[in-house]
């Protein structure tokens, strides 16, 4: 798999906060990678600098191979770019201002009504080409901005929370953009809606505080879900110290209806030896299985270290 | 690529009223001076008994409208400059220009000419304007060219000032105001100097230059000002946007 995309020990202070810390990663063709973290956590510093927006205090960046310092405007040519604050010239008609975002991409002249077509109609505005941008709806208005990133058929696509304000209905056909892009180009995401990680990228990177604390497959994310908890069932509840006393457990949470999730020091307790001994006990045990935490635990857990 | 970005400033200029109505006012003011002009000349030169103290038509109605020029450009550049930066760091659309594959300097390039390119079809509106007198008289073409020339570089001097101070705030009417209260200081603290000739102000200030080539001379040293002027302030403008990407 061909690396377009290489950041090395990205560094940004602003006085003297450290926004980013020494993120480090890199994006391979045909891969999709989301940005997780809470507010504040860096992630669209992270993004300013890939596209050359900002200056980092220090590391690097290579997109398709040319340092976007060096040689930003070959660099740039390889990026499509939607920041958190869509950048639209509200003034202007759709295919007006999508025809400037063609022409500043060096998209040749023949080609460029084509493009602006192919751009609306991947974001669905084929309807709206006539209309003023500052009166569209937030969601239309945000359409565009996805359109303008990719009206150049770039290598990398960068989007900042790129299904704010949408419906559902445009969500999913949006969903279905990315992964569609993702295939032959990579893609970066940012978000805060969990779910949407699993459903449309095949990496993961959550940044806390301008860290990277996870960075990872979508499995390795599950794998980190699954944990070392298990939810049980039991008919007569044995109390904390009797089952320390029978295996090496941290702690019980009671939850509804008998039942119990138990946490084990180790990941790699033994289930078998658990109900044989929850058995020869009596304890009434009628359910056992994984306990799942949710996304949003493990992203709490994450962060929070 | 600085064609692309000047072609957006000038389309953006007309899709709102702004532009039409800055148009239909200056193209209506130097109208009034022109006439006021023609119609007072033969007034004027018919009282004008020994021959010392006529003027050629040229001359006369050429310096009506030149001098109208000045003051009325002074009013209207800072109004057409002032949402060339501003109004994209407003709006928060900086980083569409940044994104893409141009450089700062093309960028600002871009809209310095897109400003400059509307300025100087007024200027050469005025100067066809003018030439219609060519139709009832012999008129000095020498004379009008060269202070076409002259307020050519005169506008192009108030749209780099107006450019600058558009790049330092996001509030396009600051922009203008600044960029008003810098060119008539300018323009206008001159007379403050005048009993010192030699003073350095008057090697600064625009109206000195200016005066040359109202004069109906064109001198090398009087170019090279205006140039270095218009360069410095548009280094300005190209430092200032750059000194965002690094501050943030
Ligand atoms: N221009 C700036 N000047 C000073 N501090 C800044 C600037 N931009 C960002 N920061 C700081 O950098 C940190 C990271 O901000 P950033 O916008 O990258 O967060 P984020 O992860 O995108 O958050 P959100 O989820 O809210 O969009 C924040 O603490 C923020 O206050
Ligand atoms: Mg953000």
């Amino acid at each position: 798999m061909t690396t377009t995309l290489k950041a090395l020990g990205l560094t940004r202070l602003f006085g003297p906060n450290k926004a980013v810390n020494n993120v480090s990663f890199e994006l391979s063709k045909g891969e999709v990678l989301g940005f997780l973290g809470p507010n504040g956590a860096g992630k669209s510093t992270t993004m300013r600098m890939l596209t050359g927006n900002l200056a980092p205090t220090d590391g690097q960046v290579e997109i398709c191979g040319i340092n976007i310092i060096e040689e930003p405007k070959l660099a740039k040519a390889n990026i499509g770019y939607l920041p958190e604050m869509r950048p639209l010239y509200k003034e202007f008609r759709v295919n007006e201002f999508l025809r400037i975002a063609a022409k500043l991409h060096n998209i040749p002249a023949k080609k460029i009504n084509s493009s602006i077509d192919i751009a609306m109609e991947k974001c669905g505005l084929t309807h709206m080409s006539n209309r003023l941008i500052e009166n569209l709806s937030n969601g239309y208005q945000q359409r565009v901005g996805i359109a303008q990133a990719i009206i150049h058929n770039p290598e990398i696509v960068i989007l900042d929370e790129p299904t704010v304000g949408l419906d559902p209905i445009q969500i999913r056909e949006i969903r279905k953009l990315i992964k569609e892009i993702g295939k032959e180009h990579s893609v970066i995401l940012s978000t805060h809606i969990l779910p949407e990680v699993e459903i449309v990228c095949d990496r993961v990177q959550i940044i806390d505080k301008g860290n990277l604390v996870f960075h990872g497959s979508i499995d390795d994310l599950k794998q980190q879900r699954r944990g070392n908890k298990l939810l049980v069932g039991f008919k007569k509840t044995p109390t904390l110290k009797k089952l320390q006393s029978l295996f090496d457990i941290v702690k019980i949470e009671k939850q509804e209806d008998l039942l119990h999730v138990i946490q084990f020091k180790n990941l790699d307790f033994d289930m078998e030896k658990f109900i044989q001994v929850c058995v020869k006990e009596k304890l009434g045990l009628f359910q056992v299985s994984p306990h799942i935490t949710s996304l949003e635990d493990t992203f709490v857990q994450l962060t929070n270290k | 690529m600085i064609i692309n970005i000047a072609s957006k400033e000038i389309k953006s200029f007309f899709v709102t009223p702004m532009g039409w109505i800055i148009l239909a006012l200056i193209t209506a003011a130097f109208g009034t001076y022109y006439l006021e002009g023609v119609n007072s000349y033969f007034e004027v030169m018919s009282g004008a008994i020994r021959p010392a103290e006529r003027v050629g038509v040229t001359i006369y109605v050429g310096q009506t409208v030149y001098g109208a020029a000045f003051f009325l450009m002074l009013f209207a550049v800072p109004l057409m400059s002032m949402r060339l930066i501003s109004e994209e760091r407003r709006q928060q659309t900086l980083p569409f220009l940044f994104s893409a594959p141009v450089s700062i300097v093309e960028i600002v390039l871009g809209k310095f000419f897109g400003l400059f390119a509307f300025l100087a079809l007024m200027v050469v509106y005025i100067f066809l304007m003018l030439s219609t007198l060519n139709i009832w008289a012999d008129i000095d073409f020498g004379y009008l060219f060269s202070n076409t020339f002259g307020l050519l570089l005169l506008v192009g001097s108030f749209a780099a000032i107006g450019i600058y101070f558009s790049s330092l705030t996001s509030q396009p009417i600051i922009a203008a105001i600044l960029s008003f209260i810098f060119a008539f200081l300018l323009l206008g603290l001159e007379s403050y100097f005048a009993s010192q000739p030699n003073h350095w102000f008057h090697h600064v200030s625009l109206l000195k230059h200016f005066q040359t080539f109202s004069r109906g001379v064109i001198s090398s040293k009087d170019i090279i000002y205006f140039l270095l002027f218009i360069s410095t302030f548009i280094v300005l403008t190209i430092r200032r946007l750059d000194a965002d990407r690094l501050r943030g």
